[in-house]
């Protein structure tokens, strides 16, 4: 993207201080996990509907990523997101995707690939979080004509490839990699995946494929939460223990805590030349809003059942709010301050 | 006819030297796709990419995405079946300079109905920003990649191997969205004429050698054939496609190596439609069935992809019979050495051999 306005802070420059004046990066990914969690069951009230979960599992995840590990420039594209741009094709010469909320691509920087699509609103959120994204931007949201879809794909924010059919994203990105091999790139890739894609073929035929030719400079991060579409993954068809399955077919791999920013961030440091790094991260999809847990196994895609139960997480929701007292029917540009920006707020409460 | 061996194997290698963005996905049958060549002399650009389509196809769209220009090479029905997914969404719809290069199109491998690509066109042709080209002889085959390389999207490419028979004059390259016009054993009134045939026959791939020896031999019969040897199926736009279909009094015939849903017949007809034709159609090809293993010249007279399917339905929308025998048609030779095959006013007369047929450690 070359139109926009690159007015979007760069994370890693930003935020809280450790009582002796260092860069307190942990903190930053712990209250951008928060603003991430809050924005999103904030847009679940409203529309009666979202991927709550995954938001709650993968918050700390994506902010560790976006905070600390990846090394991108500042964002290319509209703060506000354009209309739909059309689909790529000869008669569409002006395409772009929505790889510049990530920053430009340049051999020394970073790319990022976002594969478990259904989470969307919990990327966007986290454009929002670091400031990459305006957040009236959510306003557009499964609105129709909008790129700010529901399943994102790439001409969505933040997304490069169209990974909607699940465990494509990796080959794709193993391609990418590759290429940048070849080109001598010295920028690492990030591949940002969900357990219930280790049931795919293709995920393991990526990662026979990398471990072959040497592609190392692909990490993956796992958002394990144990749940998919029809339930628990115990239930669907059991996949654990994902590391060994992914070190039988020649790449690396870690378990982390995946709500510890430093155990990923560790993880990703042990990196071993000529081997793709898969890092599973082992998360709770009820994590920061145990009230979800009350709903059993029915986690894929929230909806509230009756009144009362919308009322109860509206409070829960007030309670992650920073004054506790945002007023209902307030637009999203309520939750607007970008917490990177806002040195100074709480830490999380996880 | 001269019968040119491997030349994909050679113009690949060719066709890559200057291009060094060019690179070769394969999928365990890099020799039976005859892109060894390419691998030994060009390694640092050749990728194994094991037997694992889907990795394969969504992996070259990557590469592509970087500005490289993947070439994969496997069999086409393992392109289009096993990873026609990957291929709609990880390359399709982005609208990636991909390259599929699929060997052993319909009924031209023994290896039964597991190899036989017979709706790999209907596939790839229901994807929008694909391309799709057919080779019909080793003149298209030396040609088809600079067609396609200079096409920005991805590009699915029927492609020959093995010994290759050359149809066409060396010197005349396939062209995109150009039909060849065949004239074999056309009288020079037939070719002076301007407009208005009985029949226009549309053949493709493989099947073209069979038209054109229906085309000779109907043409001593007195019928006025229009022949048009079919390379690009889609875009099927071709103003030399439209003309022979709207002139032909009688109506048009389809030779195809694929079923007659979703190929060449089925284009032709949308097409007919569209202009308000309003003559008969004949589909030739695999009616909705499918093939199994045997060589290539029994299961083209079994499923009526032959000279003499050609002869027959045009007999039918004449409604009289021409007296042609295979004997005849197998007699007639569709590229005869010495003066320029495809030129007006020449009768062949030199016997063909038998086709070759693939060997059964080609599979």
């Amino acid at each position: 993207m070359t139109t926009g306005n690159p007015t979007n802070q760069d994370p890693g420059t930003r935020g809280a201080r450790s009582p002796d004046g260092r860069p307190d990066w942990p903190a930053d990914v712990r209250r951008v996990a928060l603003g991430i969690r809050r924005r999103v069951l904030d847009h679940t009230l409203r529309n009666n509907g979202g991927y709550l979960s995954q938001a709650c599992s993968s918050a700390d995840a994506l902010a560790t990523l976006y905070v600390h590990l990846m090394k991108l420039g500042q964002s290319v594209a509209p703060a506000v997101p354009l209309p739909f741009p059309g689909v790529p094709g000869p008669d569409n010469p002006g395409y772009s995707t929505g790889a510049g909320y990530n920053g430009p691509h340049e051999p020394g920087l970073d790319r990022f690939f976002f594969s478990p699509v259904h989470y969307a609103l919990v990327l966007y959120s986290t454009l929002i979080e670091v400031g990459r994204m305006a957040p009236e931007g959510l306003a557009q949201f499964n609105r129709d004509g909008s790129s700010v879809e529901l399943i994102g794909a790439e001409h969505s924010p933040g997304h490069e490839v169209t990974a909607g059919s699940l465990a494509q994203c990796l080959s794709q990105a193993a391609g990418v990699a590759m290429a940048r091999k070849l080109k001598g790139d010295t920028g690492h890739n990030w591949v940002f995946m969900s357990d219930g894609e280790f049931q795919e073929g293709q995920t393991f035929e990526a990662i026979a494929a990398m471990a072959w030719h040497k592609i190392d400079n692909v990490t993956v991060l796992v958002d394990a939460n144990a749940q998919q579409c029809d339930g628990a993954m115990s239930t669907v068809m059991e996949i654990d223990p994902i590391a060994e399955r992914v070190r039988a077919f020649g790449g690396t791999a870690a378990d982390v805590d995946g709500h510890d920013p430093e155990a990923i961030a560790a993880a990703a440091s042990a990196r071993v030349p000529g081997k793709p790094l898969v890092i599973v991260c082992h998360t709770d999809p009820c994590r920061g809003i145990p009230l979800l847990a009350t709903r059993g196994e029915k986690l894929h895609y929230v909806r509230f059942k009756s009144a009362q139960e919308e009322a109860v997480f509206r409070a829960v929701l007030s309670e992650m709010t920073q004054d506790g007292n945002r007023p209902d029917g307030a637009d999203a540009a309520a939750l607007s301050s970008p917490a990177v920006l806002g040195a100074g707020k709480p830490g999380g409460r996880e | 006819m001269e019968l040119v061996t491997r030349p994909h194997a050679r113009n690949l290698v060719r066709f890559s030297a200057d291009k060094p963005r060019i690179v070769v996905l394969s999928a365990d049958l890099t020799a039976s796709c005859e892109a060894d060549d390419f691998r030994d002399s060009y390694p640092d650009r050749f990728l194994s990419m094991g037997m694992a389509e889907q990795n394969m196809v969504s992996f070259a769209g990557g590469m592509a995405r970087e500005g490289f220009f993947p070439h994969i090479h496997t069999f086409a029905v393992f392109i289009c079946r096993r990873a026609f997914d990957q291929l709609a969404m990880s390359v399709a719809y982005p609208n990636l300079p991909v390259r599929f290069c699929g060997f052993l199109p319909g009924i031209t491998t023994p290896g039964g109905v597991t190899h036989q690509a017979v709706d790999d066109l209907a596939l790839m042709r229901a994807l929008p920003n694909m391309t799709v080209l057919e080779c019909g002889d080793a003149t298209d085959v030396e040609s088809v990649l600079d067609v396609a390389h200079a096409i920005p999207g991805p590009v699915y490419i029927r492609c020959l191997r093995g010994q290759v028979p050359r149809l066409f004059p060396a010197d005349e390259p396939m062209r995109a969205g150009h039909a060849r016009v065949l004239r074999h054993g056309a009288s020079p009134d037939a070719v002076a004429r301007e407009s208005g045939c009985d029949v226009t026959l549309l053949t493709s791939g493989v099947c073209t050698e069979e038209g054109i020896r229906a085309a000779i031999a109907l043409r001593k019969r007195g019928v006025s054939v229009d022949h048009l040897h079919v390379s690009t199926l889609k875009p099927f736009c071709d103003a030399r496609v439209d003309a022979a279909l709207t002139s032909a009094a009688k109506g048009a015939v389809v030779l195809e190596n694929h079923s007659v849903i979703g190929g060449l017949g089925s284009a032709v007809a949308e097409r007919m439609a569209e202009l308000g034709c309003g003559r008969k159609l004949v589909r030739l090809g695999l009616k909705d069935v499918y093939a199994h293993g045997a060589s290539k010249g029994y299961l083209m007279r079994k499923y009526g992809l032959d000279a003499g399917a050609v002869v027959r339905a045009v007999e039918e929308l004449l409604g009289k019979r021409l007296g042609i025998c295979e004997d005849e048609l197998t007699a007639l030779d569709p590229a005869p050495a010495g003066p320029r095959s495809g030129g007006c006013g020449r009768n062949g007369e030199v016997v063909l051999g038998s086709l070759p047929s693939v060997k059964a450690e080609d599979l």
